[in-house]
């Protein structure tokens, strides 16, 4: 589908002079306005405009807060109260990155339940839905460093518990997993020396996801885009260009997104995050509760599940790691779940079986929150290990429709008839 | 002529590997100080001593000091504390170890390998959780002690006895007991 007949024809003498040189311009113009956008694909394919301009919101606001905030443990808290209350507008800027850091995960979750509902990681395009992973984890990476910043109560347990994750492979290799906790701290316990070096790194990683996001569009627009009924486009009738379809599809429904994103920002900054990050890190005083933030939830239940310290670090990252082999995981032909009335149930099991981790994994570790979790956990890793190969062989697929405009067609008579169905 | 011809490739292919391994190592070499920059430095390293007055800690009381950065917990055990410690079974421990610095590493995990002779109502643990590193409850009168009377880990529900020896829970091994000694009945110094 990158193969399309490319409609730029540069209009001034400048534009003509620059794209003899250097042709930026014919390349945007045909994978961003000329670029063939499947006709039928719905509004959850705009998650991926909303992550692009989060990731450029977190940036911008993350440049301007810098400016302001003082990486040290004696400052760091005040520098953050500072920005909220003395920096000239400084409390918008902190409560958009802050909030903004939510906002981004909720698109990315979406975005990625996307690519599961509708097989979009099946081939071609296994190394785009690879690269999605990794700018997931990256995403951890930063969110969890940017989070130690504020130097509050939360902050400083976070560090501490995730750090230690490493201290497990003592189990292995005696001494190693202190060495590399040690190595990661600057010292024997967290203190300002870790809170600068995250505060480096924090500053960096958002530029290797841009890097990365490149990429990811980069293989996405080699493969094309995936539509909700997974078959690929075969006349050019079947497509859109991208401008101005697509990308004000994207607009609008961003707009929609941000209303939502603007009611936290300035009403409920602090919803999602918690008090205890309001009191001074203090090295002396565990908060009774430590979770932390709700985007980490479901993955944090997973390490509790497991009563063994080593083996719950290996399933809380492998529940991660294991979303690389989806691709191969995954033994259906048929990409879109529209198709797969057995996998979709599945789909919706996992689904549900995530956000009662999340509930759960924001739950004191005692009683029947211990079982659920155990069961919740079972369930995930049953579903990647077990389920999606076995459903993939032993289920039989609804007929798939020749073609796209043959789905949107037949589907438009069908609701004519009935007046309403499914949306 | 047939072996000059055969000669100069190999001058060459000898230049390339050179060049090669140089490159190689010298990158290897280069990236040790970005790595290193990270250990804990000298300053840090120096191990600190810290001199405790317990005198004021009574029997069933405890306190907190810091050493090296980690909090170290001072428990006055009671009676009743050390005889349920000694009463423990070796093959009820979830870790058979001692982890006592001053002990070597086979060192079984008795109660009187975690306290020293004659003082063995004094129990000095590094007061971190061994499963994710938070700091367990227990120190305070009000605080949850857990199943088995000694700490309790808010975190992840880890319990440790009297002697500060992991019951129950996610911690894979003891309380540490740190390098101190005695320097009077009422003194100690940790490190």
């Amino acid at each position: 589908m990158a193969s399309h007949e490319s409609t730029f024809r540069p209009s001034t003498r400048a534009g003509k002079w620059l794209d003899e040189r250097l042709p930026l311009t014919r390349m945007m113009h045909g994978q961003f306005v000329d670029f063939p956008t499947p006709r039928n694909i719905n509004y959850l394919w705009t998650t991926g405009g909303l992550l692009v301009f989060f990731l450029g919101v977190q940036i911008a606001t993350g440049v301007a807060l810098a400016m302001h905030y003082i990486p040290s443990a004696a400052d760091a808290f005040n520098s953050v109260e500072a920005i909220r209350r003395d920096v000239n507008y400084g409390w918008l800027l902190r409560n958009v990155h802050m909030v903004g850091a939510s906002f981004f995960f909720l698109a990315a979750y979406i975005h990625i339940g996307r690519g599961l509902y509708y097989g979009s990681y099946k081939t071609p395009r296994e190394i785009l839905w690879i690269l999605g992973v990794v700018i997931f984890l990256l995403m951890m990476a930063t969110a969890f460093m940017g989070y130690s910043l504020p130097w509050g109560q939360m902050s400083f347990w976070a560090v501490t518990v995730i750090t230690n994750l490493f201290s497990s492979i003592d189990s292995v290799i005696p001494g190693l997993g202190t060495r590399i906790v040690q190595w990661l701290w600057g010292g024997f316990s967290v203190s300002g020396t870790t809170l600068t070096r995250f505060y480096a790194l924090h500053y960096l990683l958002p530029f290797v996801i841009a890097a990365v996001v490149g990429l990811h569009i980069w293989a996405l627009h080699v493969a094309g885009q995936n539509n909700p009924t997974g078959i690929d486009i075969k006349s050019p009738a079947e497509a859109v260009p991208m401008t101005p379809y697509a990308v004000v599809k994207d607009i609008f429904a961003l707009s929609v997104f941000v209303l939502l994103f603007a009611w936290f920002v300035f009403y409920l900054p602090d919803y999602l995050g918690h008090p205890d990050n309001y009191t001074e890190a203090n090295p002396l005083s565990t908060p009774p509760h430590i979770v932390p933030e709700w985007y980490f939830l479901p993955y944090y239940a997973i390490l509790r599940a497991i009563p063994n310290k080593l083996l719950g670090v290996i399933a809380m990252f492998s529940s991660i790691l294991l979303l690389i082999f989806v691709p191969w995981l995954d033994t259906s032909r048929v990409r879109s779940a529209k198709y797969r009335p057995v996998y979709r149930v599945f789909f919706w099991m996992f689904v549900i079986s995530v956000i009662a981790l999340g509930y759960i994994g924001s739950k004191p570790p005692e009683g029947e929150y211990i079982t659920w979790g155990r069961v919740f956990t079972a369930y995930y890793f049953l579903h990647l290990l077990v389920i999606l190969p076995i459903v993939g062989v032993i289920e039989t697929p609804k007929p798939l429709p020749r073609s796209i405009s043959e789905a949107v067609l037949g589907e438009r008579a069908k609701q004519s008839a009935t007046a309403g169905g499914v949306s | 002529m047939a072996s000059q011809t055969a000669e100069e490739p190999n001058r060459r292919d000898f230049i390339v590997i050179a060049a090669q391994a140089f490159a190689t190592v010298g990158a290897a070499v280069a990236l040790w100080p970005f790595i290193h920059q990270m250990n804990p430095d000298a300053s840090t390293q120096a191990l600190a001593s810290t001199e405790v007055d317990i005198s004021p800690v009574k029997p069933g009381q405890a306190i907190t000091v810091l050493w090296r950065g980690k909090p170290v917990f001072i428990r006055n055990r009671t009676p009743e504390e050390v005889k349920a410690a000694k009463a423990v079974r070796l093959a009820d421990l979830r870790d058979q170890a001692a982890r006592n610095d001053a002990l070597p590493d086979n060192a079984r995990a008795t109660d009187e390998n975690r306290s020293k002779l004659g003082k063995e109502n004094w129990l000095i643990l590094i007061g971190i959780c061994t499963h994710l590193g938070c700091i367990p409850k227990g120190q305070s009168m009000g605080d949850a002690r857990g199943d088995y009377g000694g700490w309790f880990c808010p975190c992840h529900g880890s319990h440790y006895d009297t002697a500060g020896r992991i019951r129950q829970g996610p911690a894979p091994r003891n309380l540490e007991v740190p390098p101190y000694e005695f320097l009077s009945d009422t003194q100690i110094r940790i490190g």
